[in-house]
């Protein structure tokens, strides 16, 4: 069968299973646009192309599919790097296809032409410049199963226009085969069966699981692995939702902005078993100082993420999900007693740091940042999809939101991208419709990607901005006001827009709360609104986020209300 | 910990950027390339690219993995101890005033290496061998005058076992 090299593309991307494309069109990818709207594949055309990027990385997570872009060369394609960044730091299976000008232009500085596989090189798993159309079936298959197998990532294919319109012979049916690259996915059995002797020779063990347990669809067999051993479970930021916040076992998130008995834990436990994390710095902060009395466990698909940054005892390489089943079944063939009771002392102290110092704030007559998170826990029954912008907000969102399930929590943990949230949300909420599907957003984030707004009134989205206005770069501030003597340099937005105007302006409702006592009213409003909504909730200016351990410091040395 | 030198060598696919994907590797993750050296194997579609590094032993194994994950790398060797062979190749162009020629042929017999060009003020030489050899010739070249040197970086294998 003769196709053109845009038809191999639609043969493919059907044959993957895709239903949704997040996108925007270009000349150089006009070829590929004009096949894509004779086929039943959907775009979502958004207003920027960092927003597709983050709508189809909320759209993996929420999902468990690949996300999709399609994006035209030169400024399309640069637009994308940011998404890609956040998306390669947090691991989430993308493909982004980019159009490239005619092959025999590459190099000759054409018109919107740029290197974008040489841009991209560091921030994908992979990407490809496909030179001739016989390869690009083979390609986009490898590019889907390489984003998605082993630890997942984003890849880009960049496909030069005259690649997408040449007629070549296409044959369904590629098997992908690539010598070079195998994930280990089965873990060296031997290593559990020590992490068993471990368990029963610790006296103060503790789980620490990360984003990895989610990608690998995990949470089930953790929690599984953690009630049955009695052993207490903190995540990373990554990881909220792996593990359900609201079982007794749970200590909340770990590191910088985590809980004091979370914290607390890690530095005393005897026994750390991490699974699926990459004990990033805003978890380990100092990390001489990190679990120093623990030998540490880590399960991890990637060999790369163990013994990066702390020392491991025992090293096992595999998927999370994999190894956990094993472990949950030899642990049923090791008799470990009364295993509550052996637990009891451990769990009492860790009680102790709880009831001592669980996270507070002070409710004054400002509205608390804090208090309008509680309140969407309370009034979503927990049962939202959540994703967040950068900052102060999302910490707060992952302090006061306690996530039981996996899925629902969508933020950009690794690069810390601001202009997340919204975008990610629309992919969420695409990803799925039946979903109560939140953004938590600062007033300074929001307006990094505040065009996709249009994205989410044209496609009917009723997806709820609920932005926590201090009228400042919070989190910056914040910094400043605790370790720069309060100069707040270039932190305080003197001029924000009127979101509520802003909001109807786009043909979205826009609602506000400036009082603590309209804050339950305005956010069921909303909630109960099958429109997309803006909630503005102009909160305490100063409010920070405790606990904090500043950078660099031990976990352990937290600063409290 | 030291700091060692160490020598990778790196089974990648014959392809373009290949080569570009392992040296950003190295230069985004602060690694060092104290020497790299590339060329296509008798399977046309695989090189081997050669570099050696300077890293303490957590380190190597670290850049080891990384390597190890890019797509287009197919296995990675570290040469080390005694069980592999190493190479490198030099070109000397050495000032040959009157008075130091027969100098520098006596030490360019002793080094078994090679006078490849002839002018009026220098020679040029061409010696192969590993690091010790090197830099002896070098340190003895050197109080006579240097003018240049090119050096193509080393290449290693393995040893084949003695008894098979
Ligand atoms: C794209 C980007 N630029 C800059 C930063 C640095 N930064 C981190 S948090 C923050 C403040 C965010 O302000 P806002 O969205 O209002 O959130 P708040 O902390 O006030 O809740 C900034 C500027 C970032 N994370 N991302
Ligand atoms: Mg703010």
């Amino acid at each position: 069968m003769k196709l053109t090299g845009a038809q191999i593309l639609m043969e493919v991307l059907k044959d993957e299973g895709v239903e949704l494309i997040f996108g925007y069109p270009g000349a150089a990818a006009i070829d590929i646009y004009d096949e894509l709207a004779k086929t039943d594949i959907r775009h979502i055309l958004v207003r920027h192309e960092q927003g597709a990027v983050h709508a189809a990385d909320g759209y993996a997570r929420a999902s468990g599919q690949v996300g999709v872009c399609l994006v035209t060369s030169g400024p399309g394609a640069t637009n994308t790097v940011t998404g890609i960044a956040s998306a390669y730091m947090d691991s989430i299976p993308i493909v982004v296809i980019s159009g490239q000008v005619p092959t025999h232009l590459i190099g000759n500085d054409a018109f919107q032409e740029v290197d974008i596989v040489g841009i991209t090189r560091p921030c994908t798993k992979h990407n490809y410049l496909v030179k001739h159309a016989e390869d690009l079936a083979r390609i986009i298959k490898e590019a889907f199963y390489i984003a998605r197998s082993g630890r997942p990532g984003p890849v880009l294919v960049d496909i030069p226009k005259d690649v997408a319109r040449k007629r070549v012979n296409y044959k369904n049916q590629i098997d992908v085969k690539i010598r070079s690259y195998s994930p280990t996915y089965n873990p060296n059995l031997k290593q559990l069966k020590k992490i068993i002797n471990l368990i029963k020779s610790s006296e103060r063990p503790v789980i620490f699981a990360g984003g990895g347990v989610i990608l690998s669809k995990s949470s089930k067999d953790l929690t599984e692995f953690a009630r049955k051993t009695c052993i207490p479970v903190t995540t990373s930021l990554m990881g909220l939702g792996a593990f359900p916040g609201t079982d007794p076992l749970s200590l909340g998130m770990i590191g910088m902005h985590g809980t004091y008995r979370a914290n607390k834990s890690t530095g005393a436990c005897d026994l750390l078993i991490a699974v699926g994390t990459r004990f990033d710095d805003r978890v380990t902060g100092k990390t001489a100082a990190f679990a120093s009395q623990a030998k540490i466990v880590h399960i991890d698909i990637d060999p790369t993420s163990i013994r990066k940054n702390v020392p491991v005892t025992i090293p096992v390489v595999g998927d999370c999900k994999i190894t956990l089943e094993h472990l949950n079944r030899l642990i049923d063939e090791v008799d470990f007693g009364d295993i509550k009771q052996k637990q009891k002392k451990w769990l009492d102290e860790i009680e102790h740091w709880k009831s001592t110092k669980p996270l507070a704030y002070v409710q004054r007559e400002l509205i608390k940042p804090q208090f309008v998170v509680e309140k969407l826990y309370e009034l979503t029954r927990g049962e939202a999809i959540i994703t967040t912008e950068v900052g102060q907000n999302q910490m707060w969102t992952a302090q006061y939101y306690h996530f039981d399930k996996p899925d629902h929590f969508i933020t950009s943990g690794g690069l810390g991208c601001m202009g997340f949230g919204l975008p990610a949300a629309i992919g969420a909420q695409l990803a799925k419709p039946d979903k109560v599907v939140v953004d938590v957003a600062g007033d300074g984030s929001i307006q990094m990607n505040i065009q996709e707004m249009a994205t989410a009134v044209q496609y009917c989205l009723p997806i709820k901005v609920v932005i926590l206005n201090n009228g400042y770069l919070g989190m910056v501030r914040q910094w400043q006001e605790l370790f720069y003597e309060k100069r707040y340099a270039c932190t305080s937005m003197d001029h924000t827009p009127d979101f509520v105007k802003l909001a109807e302006a786009y043909g979205a409702v826009g609602l506000r709360a400036t009082k603590p006592q309209d804050v339950e009213s305005v956010l069921s409003e909303g909630l109960l609104t099958p429109k997309t909504v803006i909630m503005d909730f102009v909160v305490d200016p100063e409010e920070c986020v405790y606990p904090m351990v500043p950078a660099g410091a031990p976990i352990t040395e937290m600063l409290l209300v | 910990m030291s700091e060692e030198k160490n020598i990778l060598s790196i089974l990648v696919d014959n392809e373009p950027g290949v080569l570009s994907r392992i040296v950003g590797l190295f230069s985004g993750r602060g690694y060092n390339i104290e020497s790299l050296c590339v060329a296509e194997t008798m399977d046309p579609l695989v090189s081997r690219i050669t570099i050696t590094t300077m890293a303490n032993l957590p380190l190597v194994e670290q850049i080891k993995k990384q390597l190890n994950k890019l797509v287009n790398v197919i296995k990675v060797h570290e040469l080390t101890g005694t069980k592999f062979v190493q190479r490198e190749l030099v070109l000397i162009k050495v000032k040959a005033r009157p008075e130091h020629r027969a100098e520098i042929l006596r030490i360019v017999d002793i080094f078994r290496c090679k006078v490849i060009d002839v002018g009026l003020e220098h020679y040029t030489l061409e010696i192969t061998g590993d690091e010790d050899k090197l830099s002896a010739i070098l340190s003895l070249l050197k109080p006579i005058g240097i003018k240049e040197i090119a050096r193509t970086g080393i290449i290693a294998m393995f040893r084949e076992p003695k008894n098979n």
